[in-house]
């Protein structure tokens, strides 16, 4: 499988990431490089194979459902780059 | 007075509790060590001499009290990767811009708990990225080492290029560092430093930031594998604070290092003798064979046939993780913000001119493989494919053999900016070939140096273990350290 231009611009638009027209051919190249080298995965017969979950044999730990941490909103926005009351602020998202 | 610099962490330990020096002399000498050398080698990218002289003074009242931890007043130097309260912690990128965290990883807050003292942030690939620590932010790090009448300056290695580059140049006693695909085994090997990454679980991922979250394991690099194994001690333990840490009791790892390895088993994977190897690698890996025999080791050869699926198994697994940990860097909560015309664009613009062309380029391949129509054909497979890798270890363990030997990696340090690499993301991913298999199935693995290649350039050999089983790694690492001989110094030229 390998990517054409319209591709990679879907991409970046899932990542969130700008992607500028001039860059386009070059990710495009870079990303087909990478999915030509996993391609070889498909040589592998995986009949019957389960996809790992844990790599170690474990079973995730439960703890009783109540808050344990918190309470110190401050801290918490203190590195946003914008905010007001302890809320981070963004953009107009509602009209 | 001697170079209190150039003591191991051992002996410098020893010396503090003798009352030789304090810990304010020998922080003191890591500073100057610092000042001098980290214009040439960019190694550091916070330094934190105040706070580093208050915890030596700290250290030095316990001392004389005949107090302390089993780390008491030792400097280290810290990747950038682990959140440090109040101080630098970028992961090397610009997106975590200023980013000072309100909290302390477990893993550091243990060592500070026994007694070390921090003598900064050391400089890393962007987000643990890389394996030339080319990708930082902040500019590649400057390996120690240069080839034999040659000035040319070569890398240090990545992810963690920084943490081996000050250990080897005496910037600080040990480092923290961690290890994704090979980025604590990879560097040490390409400084003439140990690093180990421990068992899937041993140290707690808690207030590291995230690259691949099912395969990121902290481990340290230090001068010895004594020294390794101290700070593996400190650094390990359960935490209830990582979902997947594990509850195990730590050794002491340091009672291990000189055990020997009369009576292992050790295999010898034939999938790892790589077509166009260097002679040099072969005959290193040879020798590490006969090391291992003549202190009474048996050797078998055993198959891994999955081998050369892990790393294009890891292309996929890993990006895609990090395309959903680094999601979180939006230019709301933390770091840089562009702002646009609307939240799309304040998103879009803040990820674009955050993250550096090899992020984007991850988490590009990451989004595209878990997305809709892909993501049975690539993610699944791939994660097929490593249930396959760990089961070859598996096997081979069952069936008797206690540790594997292999080459760390397949050359010695190469130039910075390598146009080669530079051209094909692939050929610098290759560099990971020999480490990569043991994070797809969790295992430990540690890279001890060996041996020098024609350039005079060191080289290493790696040992895998056993789940939870890295006391082998330490006794035969010590034995491979022990019978090589040499003197990883680098000739100092900084």
């Amino acid at each position: 499988m390998s990517v054409d231009a319209a591709t990679v611009k879907r991409i970046g638009r899932l990542a969130r990431i700008r992607i500028e027209e001039g860059e386009v051919a070059k990710y495009q190249d870079e990303l087909n490089a990478i999915l030509g080298f996993v391609e070889q995965l498909g040589e592998v017969d995986v009949t019957g194979v389960e996809p790992m979950t844990s790599v170690t044999p474990m079973k995730l730990r439960q703890r009783e459902d109540k808050v344990t941490d918190g309470g110190y909103p401050d801290k918490i926005v203190a590195n946003a780059p914008l905010t007001e009351d302890n809320f981070f602020m963004v953009p107009k998202v509602v009209e | 007075m001697t170079d209190l610099t150039r003591l191991t962490l051992a002996a410098a330990r020893a010396g503090l509790k003798a009352k030789e020096f304090t810990s304010s002399e020998l922080t003191g000498a890591y500073l100057n060590a610092i000042e001098v050398g980290n214009p040439k080698l960019n190694a550091y990218v916070a330094v934190t001499g105040e706070q580093a002289q208050a915890q030596a003074k700290a250290s030095d009242a316990k001392l004389a009290a005949g107090q302390g931890g089993p780390l008491e007043g030792i400097p280290l130097g810290i990747k950038d990767l682990f959140g440090t309260k109040g101080v630098h912690t970028q992961a090397a990128s610009h997106i975590l811009n200023d980013f000072k965290p309100e909290y302390e990883s477990s893993v550091t807050s243990n060592l500070w708990r026994d007694g070390a003292v921090m003598l900064g942030k050391l400089n890393m690939d962007e987000f643990a990225m890389g394996s030339s620590n080319e990708t930082s932010y902040y500019g590649p790090v400057i390996n120690p080492w240069r080839a034999n009448n040659s000035n040319a300056q070569l890398v240090p290695g990545g992810s963690s290029g920084g943490s081996a580059a000050a250990v080897s140049a005496w910037l600080c006693a040990a480092a923290t560092a961690t290890d994704t695909g090979g980025s604590i085994r990879q560097p040490a090997a390409l400084t003439g430093t140990v690093g180990i990454k421990p068992t899937y679980g041993r140290c707690s991922r808690w207030g590291v930031v995230a690259f691949a979250s099912s395969l990121d394991q902290a481990g340290p690099i230090a001068r010895t594998v004594e020294d390794a194994a101290i700070m593996m001690t400190s650094m390990s333990g359960f935490d209830p604070k990582d979902s997947t840490s594990v509850d195990l009791a730590v050794p002491d790892f340091a009672a291990a290092v000189e055990r020997g390895v009369k009576g292992l088993v050790i295999g010898i994977p034939r999938e790892y003798r790589m077509d166009g190897m260097p002679a040099e690698i072969e005959a290193l890996w040879q020798q590490g064979i006969a090391w291992l025999k003549a202190e009474g080791a048996t050797v078998r050869d055993i198959s891994l046939p999955h081998t050369k699926y892990a790393l294009p198994a890891y292309y996929i697994v890993a990006p895609a993780e990090a395309s959903s940990n680094l999601a979180r860097y939006d230019g709301v909560k933390y770091g840089l913000r562009d702002t646009g015309k609307d939240i799309t664009d304040l998103y879009e613009l803040t990820r674009a001119h955050g993250f550096g062309r090899e992020v984007k380029r991850r988490i590009m391949i990451g989004t595209y493989v878990l997305s809709a129509g892909y993501y049975d054909a690539y993610y699944v497979q791939a994660q097929k494919v490593r249930t396959l890798i760990k089961r070859d270890f598996e096997i081979v363990f069952n069936d008797g053999v206690d540790a594997i030997l292999t080459p760390a990696t397949p050359s010695a340090a190469f130039g910075i900016g390598d146009e080669d690499m530079k051209a094909d993301p692939v050929k610098m991913y290759l560099n990971d070939v020999f480490t990569v298999t043991v994070n797809m199935a969790g295992l430990p693995g540690i890279a001890v140096p060996a041996g020098k290649d024609g350039a005079g350039l060191p080289l290493g050999l790696q040992l895998i273990g056993k789940p939870f089983d890295e006391e082998t790694l330490f006794a035969a690492g010590r034995v491979i350290e022990r019978s090589a001989n040499i003197d990883f110094s680098p000739d100092k030229w900084w």
